[in-house]
């Protein structure tokens, strides 16, 4: 249809905007990355001449991130998350916890070779894992919270890359100086002290990938004895790889990568764009205030003509992500708040209000620029979304927390023999045998009592038990921590019929607690 | 070759080829692709060098390592014998009719014992170790024993075996043939007298006198039957040949008698000692009368 030699039916006219319904309507070659939200939705009216094909390169060269230091009270908030999240990560696994002479000291510990996960007064076995499931759907159902409550919080303050991103770049401060100091050596060539400052960098990085690596390992097993045979070279080698692997990753993407792995690699800033809405605080510019930019000297010559921005670009110097947050939102940025200080500081500086670069929703951006009051953060935060999302989140944790306080120490399994299925014995009886798995889940060797309900007349024995010696009960000691097999000999006197009963099996302790199995006594039919 | 040209939209190179308008850009591949391609070339020559390769005419090329996959399960089937030589040995040192006190030795025993009874024994004695009533094959999950149901007692069958010609200490026992000897009315009051110790049937004086006279020196005036010779009670509920009386009728007039082969020779003592536990552990085994003295304790002198 479209003749490309006919590409301006129009003759004359100007087509770079359109009115239509008394709107002007741009008609420029848009980039989605740039365009305002209208223009990736907007239809293309066919009377409109073709867009022009922009030459989209999809691949953009990164320009390593240097950012400024600056101190305020999002640096400094940030500063205390760091060393709260970094102290739980480093001292968790030496935290040592009283279970008894049967059981790990270790307050958390990920026992994978005995397959127990310890955390402090919870012990889980494998058939529980669904409690780890409930775990990890609550995480996914906090973020939830956290993000349409106070945007990307998580990632501004607590994700691991954040954290480690945050203490490479502490560490180039400290090793290289500030932005400008390591702008120019980036573009220096390599002479010796070049070389040298980096090795000196470089080895820094590799130690905290070390410790970062080395720490990870100490939740699976005993940590200080870990710690001594890491050293020692007697640890499993095991470890040394995985401690050798996280090294690397460390390195890789906090020391190298850095905010590449947030805009490229996390799946998370894409889920957040359907989870933020205008009701989300994020880290906005308030561009009615803003603009147009204009310096100090600009505003003075023609008063009322310039915004509050000075166009200073402190916001772009201090961002982790090297990103203009007066783009508006966008996926590059976490929300650490550091342009919100930078900010501040200029506007004290200049004399002018605090808040240009703040923490609002999109909502009452649009309020305060009609001249309106924004909200009190308290309405901001409780609101049927952020109240739907927490009781969820609540719901969840409490079931757990239900299920977790009910739940028995002692269980029991029971599989009949199928191969024979009865067995006569010489006295007329009839005897089926059946394996007993007995659960004790406490750190404790503890005494169960297997009984038969049911089933007139039963006498039973075991493995351990001599059949001279049988009762329709038995005690038997079940290791502590342990789950304890009995082969289990049930007979029943001449005249013995199928039919269904019941095992069992009572502790004989304080708790007293019981679980029963219904099972199938099989007889020969005459 | 010619005709290549840079394409203007994306700014690459064409490869210079065009087939009805279409052209293919000369997109280079990434680089990180291109290296890791070249590492598995190096990596295959180092692999081509070290380890078998090359398909010769009646071999591969053996590998500067002298690796095989033969050598490797030799040496992983060596480690496994090793770990089990410490067991295989303390076993061979004690009596069976020790084994009950060293309940760690006696788990192994009857797990190792479990794994031989299905290769050797499940061909008669079934799966279930159950047995079967039509062809006369005993049951080894009850408590009733021709022989004897103690540890002791199993071994020796299961060394010498039953009927067997060629060992002279082979466990021998003969049920005489009746065929002729009663006619029908005294057969049957013979099976009446022989169901009745069971409590199946009512006794007659007939029976019980045919019964004193031709059947109570073996197995006893009660049916109690003799372990020691073999003779089977006649006064419980287990019937190795069914207990009908056209069963009972048949196995007086011709009786006949199983055979179990003599493991001797065929299985080493370790095994036949795993396989007696492992029947033991069937739930009809029984307590050793008298323990044996206490065995001299060889001194294991090798490292």
């Amino acid at each position: 249809m479209s003749n490309p030699e006919d590409r301006n039916p129009g003759g004359d006219r100007d087509w770079s905007v359109v009115v239509e319904d008394g709107i002007a309507k741009t008609n420029d070659p848009v980039s989605s990355a740039v365009a305002e939200p209208a223009a990736a939705t907007r239809r293309h009216e066919l009377h409109e001449p073709a867009r022009e094909e922009l030459p989209q390169r999809l691949y953009e060269k990164r320009e390593f991130v240097h950012n400024k230091r600056i101190d305020g009270p999002f640096r400094r908030f940030k500063w205390l998350v760091m060393v709260v999240t970094l102290a739980i990560y480093y001292v968790t696994p030496w935290i040592r916890w009283d279970r008894g002479p049967y059981a790990p000291d270790q307050a958390v510990l990920v026992d994978l070779a005995n397959r127990r996960f310890y955390m402090f007064g919870i012990e889980i076995w494998p058939h529980e894992f669904y409690f780890v499931a409930g775990l990890l759907i609550m995480a996914g159902i906090g973020l939830f919270l956290v993000t349409s409550a106070v945007g990307r919080a998580w990632c501004g303050y607590a994700c691991p890359q954040t954290v480690w991103t945050d203490l490479f770049q502490h560490i180039d401060r400290f090793v290289d100086g500030d932005r400008n100091a390591r702008r120019r050596l980036d573009n220096a060539p390599w002479t010796w002290g070049k070389v040298l400052r980096r090795g000196f960098k470089w080895s820094i990085y590799l130690l905290v990938g070390l410790a970062t690596g080395g720490a990870w390992i100490l939740y699976f097993a005993d940590a200080p004895t870990l710690f001594r045979d890491f050293f020692s070279g007697a640890a499993d080698p095991i470890a040394y790889a995985t401690v050798a692997i996280l090294t690397l990753t460390t390195v890789t993407l906090g020391g190298f990568m850095r905010e590449q792995v947030c805009i490229y690699m996390c799946p998370w800033p894409r889920i957040q764009t359907a989870m933020l809405d205008e009701k989300s605080l994020i880290v906005t510019y308030k561009d009615w205030r803003g603009e147009p930019r204009g310096s100090i000297k600009k505003a003075q010559k023609n008063p009322g003509q310039f915004g509050d921005c000075i166009d200073c670009q402190q916001c772009i110097q201090v961002c982790p992500t090297g990103i203009d947050i007066r783009e508006g939102p966008q996926i590059g940025c976490i929300t650490c708040a550091l342009c919100i200080d930078a900010c501040d500081r200029v506007m004290k500086d200049i004399g002018r209000p605090r808040g240009l670069i703040d923490y609002a929703t999109l909502e009452d951006c649009e309020r305060e620029a009609a001249g309106g009051e924004p909200k009190a953060p308290w309405r901001t935060l409780l609101r049927p979304r952020t109240i739907a999302y927490f009781l969820i989140w609540g719901g969840i944790g409490g079931a757990l927390l239900f299920a977790l306080g009910v739940r028995s120490h002692t269980e029991l399994t029971v599989a009949p023999d199928r191969n024979p299925p009865f067995m006569l014995l010489s006295d007329g009886s009839v005897r089926n045998s059946y394996t007993l798995k007995l659960r004790n889940m406490e750190s404790r060797p503890r005494d169960m009592e297997i009984a038969i309900e049911g089933l007139p007349g039963a006498v039973m024995w075991t493995d351990t038990i001599r059949a001279s010696d049988a009762a329709a009960t038995q005690t038997v000691t079940v290791p502590a921590d342990l789950v304890r097999q009995v082969r289990a000999y049930v007979a029943v006197p001449e005249g013995a019929r199928s039919q269904e009963f019941t095992f069992r099996v009572t502790s004989l302790d304080e708790q007293r607690e019981t679980d029963t199995v219904e099972t199938r006594f099989d007889a020969p039919e005459d | 070759m010619a005709n290549k040209r840079i394409d203007q939209p994306t700014g690459t190179e064409t490869v210079g080829h065009e087939w009805d308008g279409i052209e293919e850009l000369n997109t280079p591949l990434p680089r990180w692709w291109l290296w890791t391609f070249y590492l598995t070339i190096v990596f295959a020559i180092g692999y081509v060098v070290a380890y078998p390769a090359w398909p010769m005419i009646d071999k591969a090329t053996e590998g500067m390592l002298g690796w095989s996959s033969r050598g490797q399960l030799a040496e992983e089937m060596s480690v496994a014998d090793q770990a089990r030589a410490t067991f295989r040995e303390q076993l061979a040192r004690i009596p069976v009719e020790r084994l009950p006190e060293n309940s760690a030795l006696m788990q192994q025993a009857v797990a190792g014992g479990a794994a031989a009874f299905r290769v050797n024994c499940v061909q008669c004695h079934g799966s279930g170790a159950a047995g079967s009533h039509e062809l006369g094959y005993p049951n080894l999950n009850d408590d009733d024993w021709l022989w004897g149901g103690d540890l002791k007692a199993i071994e020796y069958t299961l060394v010498h075996g039953i009927r067997q010609t060629s060992d002279d200490d082979t466990r021998t026992s003969v049920m005489p043939t009746f065929a002729g000897a009663f006619d029908t009315q005294q057969l049957n009051d013979v099976v009446d007298h022989v169901l009745s110790l069971s409590g199946k049937a009512q006794s007659n004086p007939v029976g019980g006198q045919l019964y004193a006279d031709n059947c109570a020196a073996c197995h006893g005036a009660g049916g109690q039957g003799d372990r020691a010779q073999g003779v089977p009670r006649l006064n419980d509920a287990i019937w190795l040949r069914g207990n009908s009386r056209e069963a009972i009728k048949r196995q007086i007039l011709n009786p006949r008698m199983g055979v179990m082969p003599k493991w001797e020779g065929r299985l080493d003592p370790v095994t036949i000692k795993m396989l007696a536990a492992y029947v033991h552990s069937l739930g009809g085994g029984e307590d050793l009368v008298e323990v044996a003295e206490d065995p001299e304790v060889e001194v294991d002198e090798q490292p």
